[in-house]
Order: C-alpha cells, then sequence, then structure tokens
C-alpha cells in the first residue's frame, strides 16, 4: 500500500518536474542536442538541479538499513563497460535525436503531446518488447 | 542561446532529483523510466502496481501544471510518421539494450558515480547530437 501510494506521488513529482524544466517539448530537448546550430544548454541544467539533490540524496537515504516500504535497496550493481551498454546508448541516442523524445518525456506528454506522442510511445513499447523477445529467444544480451 | 530557461531548468530538475530521493528512500528503487514502464510487465508480480502507479503520477503531472499555470503548455514537435516510428523503436530497444536512459543513467546513475552510466550518457549524447546535426545539414540549415 505505502510502496504503491509512494510510486504515484515520485511520478507526480517527476511528471511537475519535467513540465516545468519543458522537458516534455521535444523542441526544447533538440535544442539541447543542436550543439551547432542555437544550441540551449538547459537540459545539461536540468541534469545538474536533478544530480545535485539525489546525489546529496541519496547519500543521506543509504545511511539508512532499509527503504521504507521494503526490505532492502536494489542498486545496479554491474560495473563492466561491455557492448551491450555501448551499443545500447547508441540506438537510444540516434531515435533520441531523430525526434526529441526518451522514455519520461514519451509518458508524461501523453496528455498535452499531440497525436505524434501516441505513436512515438506505441513504436518505443513495440521496440521494448522486440528487445524481450529477442533477449528470450538467446539473440540478444 | 536566447531559448536558453537556467532557472525553470534547474527548479525542474531539483523536482525530478527530490522524485528520485523520495523513490530510493520509501521504495528502495532507482528512478529509471525505461527500467520502471518496461518492469510493469516484466516485474515480479507484487512490484508492478507502484511501477503502473509512477507511470500514472508521470501522465497527471503536467496535466496539474496545465490546471495550475492556465496556460498551454509549449510542444513542438515536428518529426513526420516514419521519423516517429524509427526514433519510438531506436529509443525502445537500445535503452533496454543499454540498461537504461536520461533518467536511470543519467540522472541515478551519474549520481551514485557509475561508471557505466557516464559511458551511456556520453555516448547517447555524442550520438544525438550527431543525428541532429547530421538532418540539419540533410535539411540544408
Amino acid at each position: 500500500m505505502g510502496k504503491n501510494f509512494a510510486g504515484l506521488v515520485a511520478g507526480l513529482i517527476f511528471g511537475i518536474g519535467l513540465t516545468i524544466s519543458q522537458m516534455t517539448n521535444p523542441a526544447k530537448v533538440l535544442g539541447f542536442l543542436d550543439i551547432f546550430g542555437n544550441w540551449d544548454p538547459s537540459l545539461a541544467f536540468v541534469m545538474g538541479g536533478a544530480m545535485a539533490i539525489t546525489t546529496l540524496g541519496y547519500f543521506l537515504v543509504w545511511k539508512r538499513k532499509s527503504p521504507v516500504f521494503a526490505d532492502q535497496f536494489h542498486v545496479p550493481t554491474n560495473t563492466r563497460i561491455d557492448p551491450p551498454l555501448v551499443i545500447g546508448a547508441v540506438l537510444f541516442g540516434a531515435g533520441w535525436g531523430l525526434v526529441g523524445l526518451c522514455p519520461g518525456p514519451a509518458i508524461a506528454g501523453l496528455a498535452i503531446g499531440g497525436w505524434q506522442i501516441w505513436v512515438f510511445l506505441a513504436a518505443m513499447l513495440t521496440g521494448m518488447a522486440l528487445h524481450e523477445v529477442g533477449k528470450r529467444a538467446k539473440l540478444l544480451p | 542561446m536566447e531559448n536558453f530557461t537556467p532557472v525553470s531548468a534547474l527548479v525542474g530538475g531539483a523536482l525530478i532529483g527530490s522524485s528520485a530521493v523520495l523513490l530510493m528512500a520509501l521504495t528502495g528503487r532507482v528512478a529509471g523510466i525505461s527500467g520502471i514502464v518496461s518492469n510493469i510487465v516484466l516485474g515480479a508480480p507484487g512490484e508492478r502496481l507502484w511501477r503502473a502507479l509512477f507511470m500514472i503520477g508521470l501522465v497527471l503531472g503536467p496535466v496539474i501544471v496545465r490546471i495550475i499555470s492556465g496556460e498551454p503548455l509549449p510542444f513542438e514537435i515536428t518529426s513526420s510518421l516514419p521519423f516517429l516510428l524509427a526514433g519510438g523503436l531506436l529509443v525502445g530497444i537500445g535503452t533496454r539494450l543499454g540498461s537504461g536512459c536520461t533518467s536511470g543513467h543519467g540522472v541515478c546513475g551519474l549520481s551514485r558515480f557509475s561508471i557505466r552510466s557516464l559511458v551511456s550518457v556520453i555516448t547517447f549524447i555524442g550520438v544525438g547530437m550527431i543525428m541532429v546535426t547530421i538532418l540539419r545539414l540533410l535539411a540544408g540549415g
């Protein structure tokens, strides 16, 4: 129960943050990626603001033995720089630069964007499903 | 750089960071959107509802800002249908293969000083910038 409420509230705050920073606007995101054009560094400031709070917050939170509504913290333990990591980031970067949407804004924009965001989200979920199919067929890591 | 909005970027970023810290403190999970959305289906049965509620919050966040501000939120997308489909597929496969996106690797990963996340972020931002530059050159800008 607490965990579910936590999910809802965290999602709300995340969505409000994306909106206030205008990261829900694909044109704004493309402005950051357009480094040789009319460059807009705002996205770097969004990341900076988020990291400042998260670095300090994680440091304080991890002083606890466990989270409030769960038995343990789940933090990725893999430290290998392997081909899937890099190839995945290349594919993601290519799609991000093509449209200006990454997963957060693609979902946060559903109620405020146009039909395009629904098409993009459907394709994105299909991509995720394709990866899962490839993984189960042992074709993808 | 006339589109640069450092203050709203920092404020929005701080909210995104607060969401990540809250989620870690309460549920023990990183706030990676691509991971949360795919684990609504792929996650353990007891770990699905909070993720679905996170997504509902993520969609409602911008709606709340829209209602309070009383103004339409900037949303500008110029991609054609083939670009939307290709971009969505690439983002979907890439984020799963590379174990994260702008939020999981960008905000949460960098905040815990993960080298894997640093490699991912540099790669997807770099490729995104190359993609936007190529598209602009092809368009004759």
